[in-house]
């Protein structure tokens, strides 16, 4: 075996285990390196060939390769370490990292910390319980993306999307463009988890239907897909009798959430987060194991990529203090607790005694939609800040930075929640 | 396609393929023909992969007597020659009411009757010993050590495969469109073209009937009967250590919850006669049963952590409810390996050595084949082994260092092999079945593409001729418009 030493050891070349090693080298690391399983670097941004990444963290609009472009060629021009088609296999609690590839085979690598950035995965038909027949045709949208952006393949020709998350929307203005006909973009919720932008860009623009409170309740068709039956639902999400209906397809396209992708985590003995299905964290995105951190979709979903910049930044820069002396504590670990419409919190507590820190960012999101809204941030019963927003989504991820002087250090939690206006 | 062969069998499913390799130990050419790209995609591809003890089945049916056999053969041979994941986990039936006891013993004294060895019933602490997340109100339970669990494509390929090795041909796309019976032999028609043989093996499950009638045999019909599943992830966490069933009704044996060679835990099937044998459709209402079902032995089972749903058929003749196994007394060197409905899977090696001593009978004789290997080794799998196992695998082959599947860990090379072997696959769902890319959380979100790829240069055909598993079921359509430059174009211009 092809033992090796690192100071740092990112799981993950996309754009979450890019940032993290950038900055972790910038605050003095060394000795890094980062593993990934694909053929390049970039993550799920290389298949994402539409625009409108960036506009918060460069301050204009690049497609997804050109935002992991940056990030790939900071990396490279500081000379961390990369290996392309290598599997992470496991990582243990000791921070040990076995990764296997063609070239090296077999490496097992000796870190002093470690950075999880594996990202998500996609929910499947399964998770979602459709029956039906198992016929050809039926692809989560991110597989079909890979498909026709990669590959250079067109899945199909008559196309049925069931919901209406990022991925769902931009692949019915991707498969319109390429010829195909998108019959509907199905959503069971009363409202969409895109972006509002994404909704008039990537559907109103070209006229396809956005049918709310519906979902696919049969699939149909022995070999190819040949039609699924679409029912209304209730406000409890079940379909309601007598208002099916069929809509003909080769091809339906699942967009029906994101799971970050923890297997490797939890064998290093991680602890997850109920809600957001990633590893508690604290404030600098450490986990449990001390020495292990997380950033990126792994850790929670995001809406935008460049949030997961701005986190993987801040675990990069937390990793590099671990490792060069270690992170104070304060005396007393601060909960971040999700209040009134508020889903969740990350971080989930605040744990680390920062010098020359000015704010900790606090990203959640909401529940249900709501406008004219205040969110409000607590220490017990005491309000300590709150912002006005005109309007709030489950779709979009809310960042709130609370002042560093505002934590003090008697507060043993804080509490998020988001009211109307006035109330 | 050759145009002769001594014995054709008809149905690539566990049964035929168990008869092939059966019969590969003799002097004797034997030829098996599929009709579809693959091995395993009938009865065989969807059940509850049981090698049940055999307590179940009337000790004067078919069913009662082979069941108990083929369990012996398993543990005998089948599990010594042939690398085929095989645990004997054992299974417990489970009584919650005092007035299912009668029924408890009534099962011990048929298993007892079928020859079924360590049948005992246990009681109070000792079933909870066996299984210890089952409900809280189980009063008795029967405990079958000797039942088992088998990867059911696993072997069926393993049989395929060394039936090939000793000399078997096996065809697959070759649906048989009619067979004329010319008295000493019969010409079967197949899509691959004719073949003429002295006698044929009708193991043609759901379609047995069908192929029955090509040669005027009308005396048995196949009836499907539908069964549904959920199928969990390995990481689900649910403590399931046996095989358990609920207390069998007149109707039905219950929804089982088992564990699978892989670790995930599978739970069904209902029971559902239906009209078409093409229906494997899963449906709301089944697959409510079964899920409630389930939960009445294994109560902390939900639709979370579900990973797979699938319906099965299996192919019963209701009039007997009984396997036909027999040589036609109406046409000569016709032989009608029927209704092999459960428990068929647990009973194969005995339907295959039945069927073997009809062969015998029908020619006269057999002479064993002095250079038959009973040995077949599958594919390496590499999530099954240690870092340090795998170090020397990738060093022996680089294509081991090339993780195609991320859930179940699948390289590179095992897609290789699968595709390689002399049986090898050819479509993304036998590659699946044989080395299991997809078949984990992601349901192939990830490795499809990838396997689409290495199918489509290892087969020689464009990505959009791959087919998921029938042969209209292509993934893909056709290419995405032409960029309006190419790359050197590009660079010219720059």
């Amino acid at each position: 075996m092809n033992k090796q030493e690192y100071e740092l050891v990112v799981v993950g070349g996309g754009p979450a285990g890019l940032a993290a090693a950038q900055e972790a080298y910038d605050q003095g690391v060394r000795d890094i390196l980062i593993l990934e399983r694909d053929f390049e670097l970039g993550g799920i941004l290389q298949q994402c060939i539409h625009n409108g990444f960036g506009l918060h963290y460069f301050g204009e609009e690049l497609t997804g390769p050109e935002y992991a472009q940056q990030f790939m060629e900071n990396v490279r021009e500081r000379g961390v370490d990369i290996k392309l088609d290598t599997m992470v296999l496991e990582v243990t609690p000791e921070k040990d990292v076995y990764a296997i590839n063609s070239d090296d085979g077999m490496l097992y690598i000796d870190a002093e910390a470690v950075i999880l950035a594996m990202g998500c995965r996609e929910r499947t038909r399964e998770a979602i319980d459709i029956p039906g027949t198992r016929p050809a045709g039926v692809y989560s949208a991110g597989t079909a993306q890979r498909y026709v952006n990669m590959e250079q393949w067109i899945p199909g020709e008559k196309v049925v999307i069931l919901g209406s998350g990022d991925i769902g929307l931009i692949m019915a203005r991707r498969m319109h463009l390429e010829g195909a006909e998108v019959e509907a973009v199905l959503e069971i919720m009363p409202f969409s988890g895109g972006l509002v932008r994404n909704i008039v860009q990537c559907l109103d623009d070209f006229d396809i239907p956005l049918r709310m409170q519906q979902t696919v309740t049969e699939i149909h068709g022995k070999d190819r897909l040949e039609a699924v039956t679409v029912a209304e639902v209730d406000e409890n999400m079940q379909p309601i009798p007598g208002t099916e209906y069929k809509i003909e397809c080769d091809t339906l396209l699942l967009s029906v959430g994101l799971i970050p992708e923890n297997e490797l985590s939890k064998d290093a003995g991680v602890k997850m987060h109920d809600v957001t299905g990633g590893p508690i964290v604290n404030e600098g995105r450490e986990t449990n194991i001390e020495g292990i951190f997380a950033c990126g979709n792994v850790l929670h979903v995001h809406d935008l990529v460049d949030w997961v910049t701005e986190e993987s930044l801040v675990a990069g820069k937390t990793a590099a203090n671990y490792l060069q002396g270690g992170i104070d504590k304060r005396e007393q670990e601060i909960e971040v607790n999700p209040g009134e419409n508020v889903g969740y919190i990350v971080p989930q507590k605040i744990t680390n005694d920062v010098e020359d820190r000015k704010l900790v960012d606090l990203y959640m999101r909401c529940k249900k939609p709501m406008e004219h809204v205040t969110i409000n941030l607590y220490s017990g019963d005491k309000k300590l800040l709150d912002k006005n927003e005109r309007r709030v989504e489950p779709g979009e991820m809310i960042t709130f930075p609370v002042p560093e002087q505002m934590i003090s250090d008697d507060m043993d939690s804080l509490k998020v929640d988001i009211v109307k206006e006035g109330e | 396609m050759k145009d002769k062969t001594d014995i054709l069998i008809i149905g690539g499913g566990v049964t035929g393929c168990f008869a092939a390799r059966e019969l590969s130990r003799y002097d004797l050419d034997i030829t098996l023909v599929e009709k579809e790209p693959s091995l395993c995609t009938g009865t065989t591809k969807a059940n509850t992969a049981l090698i049940h003890a055999g307590f179940n089945a009337d000790p004067d049916k078919l069913k009662g007597r082979l069941n108990m056999r083929g369990n012996q053969l398993y543990h005998e041979r089948i599990q010594h020659e042939l690398d085929v994941p095989i645990e004997w986990l054992g299974a417990l039936v489970v009584a919650k009411e005092e007035e299912k006891l009668p029924k408890l013993e009534e099962l011990l004294e048929k298993g007892q009757e079928n020859g079924v060895p360590d049948l005992e019933i246990v009681k109070g602490d000792d079933i909870y010993d066996l299984e210890p997340h089952l409900a809280d109100d189980a009063i008795a339970a029967l405990h079958a050590p000797t039942a088992g669990i088998v990867n059911p494509f696993e072997l069926t390929v393993a049989l395929a495969n060394n039936a090939a090795m000793n000399g078997a041909d096996v065809y697959l796309e070759a649906g048989v469109e009619d067979i004329e019976d010319k008295g000493e032999t019969k010409l079967v028609k197949t899509a691959k073209g004719d073949i003429e043989a002295d006698i044929v093996i009708n193991a043609a499950g759901l379609y047995a009937d069908k192929i029955a009638n090509m040669v005027g045999i009308d005396k048995f019909e196949i009836t499907p009967r539908r069964g549904e599943y959920y199928l969990y992830d390995k990481q689900a966490d649910i403590d399931v250590q046996t095989t358990v069933f609920p207390v069998p009704t007149k109707i039905t044996k219950g929804i089982v919850v088992t564990p699978t060679d892989e670790g995930n835990v599978l739970i069904g099937p209902n029971a559902e006669v239906i009209e078409s044998v093409e229906n494997k459709s899963t449906t709301r209402e089944g697959l409510d049963e079964v899920l409630n079902g389930a939960q009445k032995t294994i109560p902390e089972l939900s639709k979370r952590n579900v990973i797979r749903e699938f319906a099965g058929l299996r192919p019963a003749i209701t009039e007997t409810g009984d396997f036909l196994i027999e040589a036609s007394d109406e046409v000569p060197g016709f032989i009608n390996v029927a209704g092999i409905q459960s428990p068929g899977l647990a009973s194969a090696p005995a339907i295959a050595e039945k069927v073997v001593g009809i062969v015998e009978e029908e020619i006269g004789g057999l002479k064993e084949d002095p250079d038959f290997d009973p040995n077949y080794e599958g594919p390496p799998k590499f999530r099954h082994m240690s870092h340090e196992e795998q170090a020397k695998l990738v060093e022996e082959d680089e294509n081991y260092g090339q993780i195609i599947c991320r859930c179940e860990s699948v390289t590179k090379g095992e897609i290789l092999e699968a595709i390689r072997e002399p049986v090898g696959a050819r479509t993304v769902n036998d590659i699946k079945r044989r080395v299991r890319p997809g078949s984990g959380r992601c349901q192939g979100g990830f490795c499809e593409p990838k396997v689409v790829n290495i199918l489509s240069e290892e087969l020689g055909i464009p990505e959009n001729e791959v087919v998921l598993e029938s042969e209209e079921s292509k993934l893909l359509r056709e290419r995405t418009k032409e960029p309006l430059l190419n790359e050197e174009e590009v660079s010219d211009n720059e």
